[in-house]
């Protein structure tokens, strides 16, 4: 059985900024903006390289769009199942905070299984990190997402662990909101990866 | 033991969305997805395809960022820190199709970089 302590546990420390907003939170800011930067990168780098095939398999002959559409649409209702653990938490709903991280994890997982699936199906259909500039540019910026995607899993599953052992009270709510901030951007990341290396047709 | 809130906190708490308005906002980016993959199966709009689709990602992006991340709501602070990574982003790219377009514009059709001697690799001067 799980402890809820919104009510026994001591308050945080007051943190009181010259800035008047939560340094942590300036920080997680300043850290996605750079993420921008690592991203940006690494799509510019497949725009660049995407049709450098060689002998391998062509960007068109190889997406299989229906499957990532669907993954597509699982990261992104993750978003939603993630908003609404961070309402939960505000309201003092801790079964309910419990539930959507899951919830969130649970998605994010699926994700994760439907990228080694199309990794593993690539592989075996004759597209490796070195069979050519596309493969090497698709897979390092699809791989570093995952990574990401893998990384918010696990702090996801913190938190819950966090909340069914009393570490996690209704005024730490910032915590699960800091989380939630990553796990949108990872969201957001995709949304243009999505678009951008699987819709956008190849010349 | 009563919790005082932290500086700003009280604010976002009052301006967060509600759960409903959470779930509305999953169901249009639903729909938008949707329409994404849709578009992309139509060969009418063979054309139309590639505005389309940057438009669709702009929408859900900015969507997204405005109220799951809650820069609609919080602090200007926060919104200048991530478009600035995004400006710069973009500043990489144009940089980096430049400089391509620079050795002769051989990035889309020339060959593997891998398959080339050393010297065309040199570095630029």
């Amino acid at each position: 059985m799980s402890v809820h302590s919104g009510a026994v546990a001591p308050p945080e420390q007051e943190h009181h900024t010259s800035t008047g907003l939560d340094n942590v939170k300036i920080g997680l800011w300043a850290f996605l903006g750079s993420e921008c930067l690592f991203f940006g990168s690494f799509i510019s780098t497949y725009l660049l390289y995407r049709n450098r095939v060689l002998d391998g398999p062509t960007p068109s002959e190889i997406y299989d769009i229906p499957f990532t559409s669907v993954s597509s649409f699982v990261l992104l209702m993750s978003s939603v199942t993630m908003v609404l653990a961070l309402a939960s938490i505000q309201r003092g709903d801790h079964r309910g905070l419990r539930i959507w991280l899951l919830a969130t994890a649970f998605l994010g997982m699926t994700f994760i299984g439907g990228q080694i699936y199309e990794f593993t199906t690539f592989v075996e259909e004759g597209l490796t990190l070195s069979t050519s500039t596309f493969g090497s540019s698709f897979f390092v910026l699809t791989g570093f997402h995952g990574a990401h995607v893998t990384i918010g899993i696990l702090m996801l599953l913190t938190l819950v662990a966090m909340s069914h052992f009393g570490r996690l009270p209704q005024h730490q709510a910032r915590k699960v909101e800091l989380v939630g901030l990553y796990w949108h951007f990872v969201d957001i990341v995709w949304i243009v990866i999505f678009t951008v290396i699987y819709l956008i047709p190849t010349n | 033991v009563s919790h005082a809130p932290e500086v700003g906190e009280e604010y976002e708490l009052e301006h967060h969305p509600s759960p409903r308005q959470y779930v509305n906002i999953g169901i249009i980016l639903a729909i938008i997805t949707a329409a994404e993959v849709g578009i992309y199966y139509v060969p009418a709009l063979e054309d139309l395809l590639v505005p389309f689709l940057i438009a669709f990602a702009v929408v859900k992006f900015v969507m997204v960022a405005s109220w799951f991340m809650h820069l609609r709501f919080d602090s200007r602070l926060f919104r200048r820190l991530f478009v600035t990574g995004i400006v710069l982003a973009i500043i990489v790219f144009a940089v980096a199709l430049a400089t391509f377009f620079r050795r002769g514009g051989a990035a889309p059709a020339g060959p593997d970089p891998g398959t080339l001697e050393p010297a065309a690799m040199a570095p630029l001067h």
